[in-house]
C-alpha cells in the first residue's frame, strides 16, 4: 500500500534536518524563506495525489528498450595523475588534500 | 553591425570573400562578438587567448569539415578541455576539464571555432538565467527582459548575431523554452540520441544536450554532427543517425498533426494563442490535416518534474565537496565543517532549494510517497503520448505559455518560475524529441515560439515538419539586432 501524498506543510525542524542531510548549513532567515518556499511547493506537488497509480509501473528508464549495459573488464586509456589532480584545491604529491579528519587530543 | 551569422551555408559565403589568414578571421569574429555581447552578456567567460590558440589550427578538418570556422557558442556545463567550465556556479570556480565532451569532440572533428562559456542559469536550475553567479543574461530583442532559461546565455548569443548556432541542453525546456522567448530554433533530441559524456550532470534521466539556431537546415545540420552511439555513455542508443538534412523536402501534404486540447486550456497568453492558431492554419494550408488528442495528465507533468528533476539533481550535486575540484571555502580546518561551509558558500540559493527539494522527496519516510509515486506518475504521461502518436505523427503546441517576461519579475517566486516550463516539461518526463521554432510576435514585439513533440527517434518528422512551416513563413527572417529596444 503507497503512501498518500499528504497536503503538509514542511517545518523549519525538517528544513533543519534535510538541510543537514544535505551539508547545508542555513541561517535563520534563509530557513524561514525556505521553509514557507519549499511549502508552497510541496502544496502544489500534493495533486500528484488525485492520479490513480494502482498497478502502475514506475519509469525506471523512458525508453522501455533499455537494457543494463556490459563490457570487458579490461585495461583502457584513463587521465593519468597529474590531469586527474590538475583542478584540486589542494594537493600533496601523487593525492588531493583535504583538512584534518581526526582532531589532535 | 551586419547580420553575416544568421546561418551556416551564408557565414561560408561570407568566409569565401575573405582573403586574409583563418586565424585573423577568428580574431575579428571574437572581437566582433564580444562587442556585441556587451549589451547581451550571453557568454560568462569568453577565453579569447585560448580560442586564438585553437583558431590558428583551424584548418586542420580540411576543406571537408563541415563546420569549417563556424562559431558554435557552447553552454558552460558542457566540458571543453582545458576550458573554463563552470555552470555558472562559484562552486565551480577555476574549473578546466582534462577532456571534451563527446559533442565537443564531433564539433573539432568538423572544424567548427567553439566559444565557450555561455552563461546559464546556476547548474541549468532556472528559467530565465537571471541564477548565473555571473549575473544576468538579457533578450536580445528587449534589453529588459530575460532571455528564458536555463540555456539563456547560448540561446541569447545565436538570437544577438554572435555565433552561427550554438548548444544548450534540456531537462525539462532549458532549450525550447528559451528558444522560443529568443525567436529562434531549438531542439532536444530523443533522450538517448545526443551523447551526455562531458555534460555535467543535473538530472540524468532528463538531460539531452541539443542545438541552438537561426534556421532549421542548421538544425537538421548540427543534429546531424552531434547524435550517434556512445560506449563512454550507457544510456546512449546504438541506433543508426539518419542524415536529418535530407529531412528538409519541404513536403509535409497527408501528415497528421496532433493538438492536445489540455495544452490550450487556460494559462496562456491571447498574445501566444494568436500565434499558434495562425501557425494551425498554415500548417493545414500546406496539406497537413490536424487530429483533436488528448494527453490528460499533461496536468501534473510539473509537480511529477518537481519531484524527480531535484531528487536526481541533490543526488549529483553530492559530488561537489571542495575536494576534487572547483571551490573550497579557506574558513574551515575540520573535515565535516569544510564540507559544510565550502557548499554554503559555493551553491546559490535556487541549487540549494532543489538540493533541499530532492533530499526531503528522497529522505526516508517520504520516498514512496513522492520520488515512487512521481515515477508511477511518469509512466501514466508516457502511455499518453504512446496513445496519442497511434494516431498522429507530432504534435502540436505553445513552447511556452508567456513571451519574455521582465528582469527580476519571478525571482521572488519561485513556483511561478516553475510554471513557465509547463509545456516542455511533458517531453523530457517521456523522453520525446521536441522542437521549437519562431512563429511570429506578441503585441509587445517579442517573439512567440511553437513547439512540436513526435515519438522517440523521430527527429526527422520533426525537421519536415519545421522547415516546411519555415519556408512558408518569414518569421525565422526576424532579427533582434534590427528591432532592439
Amino acid at each position: 500500500m503507497e503512501k498518500d501524498v499528504k497536503k503538509k506543510t514542511i517545518t523549519e525542524d525538517v528544513v533543519r534536518y534535510v538541510a543537514r542531510l544535505s551539508r547545508l548549513r542555513l541561517g535563520e532567515k534563509d530557513l524561514a524563506r525556505f521553509q514557507s518556499q519549499l511549502s508552497r511547493i510541496l502544496d502544489y506537488i500534493a495533486q500528484l495525489n488525485e492520479v490513480d497509480t494502482e498497478g502502475v509501473q514506475p519509469t525506471t528508464h523512458v525508453l522501455s528498450s533499455m537494457r543494463n549495459v556490459f563490457r570487458e573488464d579490461e585495461l583502457k586509456e584513463s587521465l593519468s595523475p597529474e590531469e586527474a589532480l590538475s583542478n584540486a584545491p589542494a594537493r600533496k604529491e601523487n593525492f588531493f588534500e583535504v583538512p584534518k579528519v581526526i582532531k589532535d587530543a | 553591425m551586419e547580420d553575416i551569422l544568421s546561418s551556416i551555408d551564408g557565414f561560408k559565403q561570407w568566409l569565401k570573400g575573405r582573403s586574409e589568414p583563418p586565424a585573423d578571421t577568428a580574431a575579428f569574429l571574437l572581437e566582433r562578438a564580444a562587442a556585441m555581447d556587451r549589451d547581451i552578456k550571453a557568454f560568462a567567460h569568453i577565453e579569447a587567448d585560448r580560442i586564438m590558440e585553437k583558431a590558428s589550427s583551424l584548418g586542420e578538418a580540411g576543406e571537408k569539415g563541415k563546420l569549417r570556422g563556424v562559431p558554435v557558442g557552447v553552454k558552460s556545463n558542457i566540458c571543453m578541455k582545458g576550458a573554463l567550465t563552470t555552470c555558472a556556479s562559484r562552486i565551480l570556480e577555476g574549473f578546466r576539464p582534462p577532456y571534451n565532451a563527446t559533442v565537443i569532440e564531433k564539433l573539432l572533428a568538423e572544424g567548427a571555432l567553439l566559444i565557450g562559456g555561455a552563461n546559464m542559469d546556476e547548474f541549468a536550475f532556472g528559467s530565465s538565467c537571471e541564477t548565473s553567479c555571473y549575473g544576468l543574461t538579457r533578450n536580445p530583442w528587449d534589453l529588459e527582459r530575460i532571455p528564458g532559461g536555463s540555456s539563456g546565455g547560448p540561446v541569447a548569443a545565436v538570437a544577438g548575431g554572435e555565433v552561427v548556432a550554438a548548444l544548450g541542453s534540456d531537462t525539462g525546456g532549458s532549450i525550447r523554452q528559451p528558444a522560443a522567448m529568443c525567436g529562434v530554433v531549438g531542439l532536444k533530441p530523443t533522450y538517448g540520441r545526443v551523447s551526455r559524456y562531458g555534460l555535467i550532470a543535473f538530472a540524468s534521466s532528463l538531460d539531452q544536450i541539443g542545438p541552438v539556431t537561426r534556421n532549421v537546415a542548421d538544425c537538421a545540420a548540427l543534429l546531424e554532427v552531434i547524435s550517434g552511439h556512445d560506449h563512454r555513455d550507457s544510456t546512449s542508443v546504438n541506433r543508426a543517425v539518419p542524415r536529418y538534412t535530407e529531412s528538409l523536402s519541404g513536403e509535409i501534404g497527408g501528415m497528421k498533426i496532433g493538438i492536445p486540447g489540455e495544452y490550450f486550456s487556460s494559462g496562456i497568453d491571447k498574445e501566444v494563442r494568436d500565434r499558434i492558431d495562425e501557425a494551425i492554419g498554415v500548417f493545414k494550408g500546406l496539406g497537413a490535416e490536424t487530429v483533436d488528442i488528448s494527453l490528460p495528465h499533461t496536468k501534473y507533468a510539473v509537480s511529477c518534474y518537481y519531484i524527480i528533476g531535484p531528487a536526481e539533481a541533490s543526488s549529483n550535486l553530492a559530488r561537489y565537496d571542495g575536494v576534487h575540484y572547483g571551490y573550497r571555502s579557506p574558513d574551515a580546518n575540520e573535515l565535516i565543517d569544510m564540507y559544510i561551509a565550502t557548499r554554503n558558500e559555493g551553491f546559490g540559493a535556487e541549487a540549494k532549494r532543489r538540493i533541499l527539494l530532492g533530499t526531503y522527496s528522497l529522505s526516508s519516510g517520504y520516498y514512496e510517497a513522492y520520488y515512487l509515486k512521481a515515477q508511477k506518475v511518469r509512466t501514466r504521461i508516457s502511455d499518453d503520448f504512446r496513445e496519442a502518436f497511434k494516431i498522429c505523427d507530432c504534435i502540436l503546441t505553445p513552447t511556452a505559455p508567456t513571451t519574455a517576461f521582465k528582469i527580476g519579475e519571478r525571482m521572488e517566486d519561485p513556483l511561478t518560475m516553475y510554471l513557465s516550463d509547463i509545456f516542455t516539461i511533458p517531453a523530457n518526463l517521456a523522453g520525446l524529441p521536441a522542437i521549437s521554432i519562431p512563429c511570429g510576435t506578441g503585441e509587445n514585439d517579442m517573439p512567440v515560439g511553437l513547439q512540436l513533440m513526435a515519438a522517440p527517434f523521430e527527429e526527422e518528422i520533426l525537421i519536415r515538419a519545421a522547415h516546411a512551416f519555415e519556408k512558408n513563413t518569414d518569421h525565422h527572417k526576424l532579427f533582434s539586432g534590427d528591432r532592439r529596444k
